[in-house]
């Protein structure tokens, strides 16, 4: 909840294809959100939904063939990302924007070591030489909190656990002090007992060095806890956007109140059962003419599987795209 | 250290299946004597040559007399010349060791850029044209082309590859041109395999996720190729280069044939030619001496190239 004048980072009306012809896929259909200074923005929605895709395409990682941003503007510090040459994007990233994956185990390399792994991004961007990166490296790794960073480096990722990978990814991001870190569901792995850890250490480092934070994840816990901003993604489109607070007071799309009927909360009414969302996630191949949530919502009308809603204001800062929100609703 | 005793009882195995094959060879060397006229006219009766040579004793005899010949190092001799086998053997083993090990170095040579060329630029012209290469390579026996590098050259510019071998140790110049070119064709044919391999396990690396991390990281194609996907990729590739070996070897038995280049190929030819036995199984041996040696040597460079084979 910045009030910043112009914000960090503007996604205006991106679209993400796979495939041509007949058989491609809208993967990200027209979503558009902001990021401010320092902010913590939460993704949220079910696999499948393009709130993956939609990272991925902010620092053009989308592998292509098959996929290719269609249109749309991903403004960052000014520049429009999706302008920019291949040369000009490898100098954003890891450096401006850096990336945390949401697989420990495979997104390190398993046969170079820890230390090169994190000192990497220093020798690339900053062109230090490799002792001094790893310098850096070793500071970076005792700053997620692993006790021994010395001996730390010259292991390899198969010598760690999954929680302990995840630090040396986050040290890994943290290694060109980025203004931009996208986390892609960083805790889905992982232990549940080291799923808060992770989150807090990550919340804590980005506030300390005033770096925003784009958090992909489908646990609304999560977002509870450690968002400012919501963006709910159904479909590959974006559905409800507010702010946490107001999201979690007032959620207005049926699909965002289904998910948190769907979610244990402690500080509500413990004894109220959980209400699972029915149906599917949708086939983005072939996405309903109206409302993609329409087949699995109970409140649908036939407009609703007709004619698709436009996200439309509805409150201070709080949008959502559901005809029973629109006035002109009939 | 351990690995290396586990090669006895292999060899052992190899030793006993090498000798008794030989002796399914059909002609006999004693036939093959007696039919040539210098030695008819010493008037060697035929049980005489056979009790000389020591083939008149039952079979598990003549082995074991020639495995206790082994372990004190002496390999036999040569029925026709009565030189010590393990004499004949290791003037030959540098020759074929060095076209070995050439031809090697020019399939690498060949087979890894071409193989990471095609996997990074999968599907487009140059990867076709790469594969195409490759399927090339695979379809034309070494045999052919070796004879084809000794044919056409000779009747357009009048050159063909020289015959009267000159050591290393004499002249290493004149020895390497002479090398060059039997090595260069025995290796293209080696490196048909060794490039689809690499191509496939790169193009199974470039999906993985460490490479989309690194990436990410802001690192440009040639970082993520060289230093993040190729060792990756490697690992099988070694493995598969390891079982090329035996035919690697192979090969050479044909390829020195053309060239006319003396090493264990050539010596092989000749002594089966000739159905002298402990030639033969000298051969073999060493032969299989040295595969299981570089399968040792692949096995152990797993943990130069792959971390967690290193510390299990």
């Amino acid at each position: 909840m910045t009030t910043a004048a112009r914000p960090l980072l503007s996604v205006r009306n991106l679209v993400t294809r796979f495939g041509r012809g007949r058989g491609a896929v809208t993967a990200v259909d027209d979503v558009s959100f902001d990021v401010g200074v320092g902010e913590t923005v939460a993704i949220v929605g079910e696999s499948g939904s393009g709130k993956s895709v939609t990272a991925l395409s902010i620092l053009r990682l989308i592998p292509s063939p098959p996929g290719r941003i269609e249109s749309g503007e991903i403004l960052f510090e000014g520049r429009d990302l999706t302008k920019l040459s291949e040369r000009e994007i490898m100098e954003i990233r890891g450096n401006r924007i850096a990336m945390i994956f949401q697989e420990p185990m495979s997104s390190l390399n398993p046969v170079l070591t820890v230390g090169l792994q994190v000192a990497e991004p220093i020798n690339v961007h900053r062109r230090k030489p490799w002792d001094a990166a790893l310098g850096t490296a070793k500071q970076l790794l005792g700053r997620v909190r692993m006790s021994d960073a010395e001996s730390r480096l010259r292991a390899y990722p198969h010598q760690f656990s999954g929680g302990m990978r995840q630090r040396a990814m986050i040290a890994m991001a943290l290694a060109c002090e980025p203004r931009l870190i996208i986390a892609d569901e960083p805790t889905t792995a992982l232990d549940v007992t080291v799923q808060a850890q992770i989150l807090d250490l990550l919340k804590d480092l980005a506030q300390g060095s005033r770096c925003s934070l784009i958090l992909i994840t489908h646990d609304l816990g999560v977002v509870a806890r450690y968002a400012d901003r919501v963006v709910v993604m159904y479909g590959g489109r974006v559905v409800e956007q507010a702010p946490a607070r107001e999201l979690y007071a007032n959620p207005r799309h049926p699909y965002t109140r289904g998910l948190m009927a769907s979610v244990p909360r402690l500080d509500g009414d413990t004894s109220k059962r959980l209400v699972p969302i029915d149906g599917q996630p949708p086939n983005l191949a072939r996405l309903p003419a109206g409302c993609a949530f329409a087949p699995r919502c109970r409140q649908a009308t036939d407009l609703c599987h007709r004619e698709r809603p436009a996200l439309a204001e509805i409150g201070p800062q709080h949008q959502t795209a559901c005809w029973l929100e629109t006035p002109a609703h009939v | 250290m351990r690995r290396l005793l586990a090669l006895i009882p292999t060899l052992l195995f190899a030793s006993l299946i090498v000798f008794a094959t030989v002796r399914m060879i059909p002609g006999d060397v004693i036939d093959m004597m007696l039919s040539q006229n210098d030695l008819a006219a010493d008037k060697l009766s035929r049980e005489q040559l056979v009790q000389a040579l020591g083939l008149d004793k039952p079979m598990a005899e003549q082995y074991l007399i020639w495995i206790a010949g082994i372990l004190k190092g002496d390999f036999g001799q040569s029925l026709w010349q009565s030189t010590p086998v393990l004499e004949l053997v290791l003037q030959r083993l540098p020759v074929t060791f060095e076209l070995g090990v050439i031809a090697l170095a020019v399939g690498l040579v060949i087979a890894l850029p071409i193989g990471v060329y095609s996997a990074v630029r999968q599907d487009t012209v140059g990867d076709f044209l790469a594969r195409s290469f490759s399927i090339l390579l695979l379809a034309v026996p070494s045999f052919w082309m070796g004879t084809m590098v000794m044919v056409f050259p000779s009747i357009w510019w009048g050159w063909s590859p020289e015959v009267n071998y000159v050591k290393f140790g004499d002249d290493p110049i004149q020895n390497l041109k002479q090398m060059i070119v039997p090595a260069m064709v025995l290796g293209a044919s080696l490196s048909a395999v060794t490039m689809r391999m690499t191509r496939t396990m790169m193009l199974e690396v470039l999906r993985q996720d460490y490479i989309r991390t690194a990436r990410a990281k802001g690192l440009n194609q040639r970082l993520v190729i060289m230093r993040h996907a190729l060792r990756n990729a490697l690992i099988p590739v070694i493995t598969l280069v390891g079982l090329q070996a035996p035919l690697l070897i192979g090969g050479a038995i044909v390829i020195e044939q053309i060239f006319v280049i003396p090493g264990m190929g050539l010596l092989l030819l000749e002594a089966v030619n000739q159905r002298d036995y402990p030639i033969i199984t000298g051969v073999f041996l060493t032969v299989g001496l040295a595969v299981m040696l570089i399968n040792l040597m692949v096995d152990l460079s797993y943990g130069l190239l792959d971390p967690r084979v290193r510390t299990r």
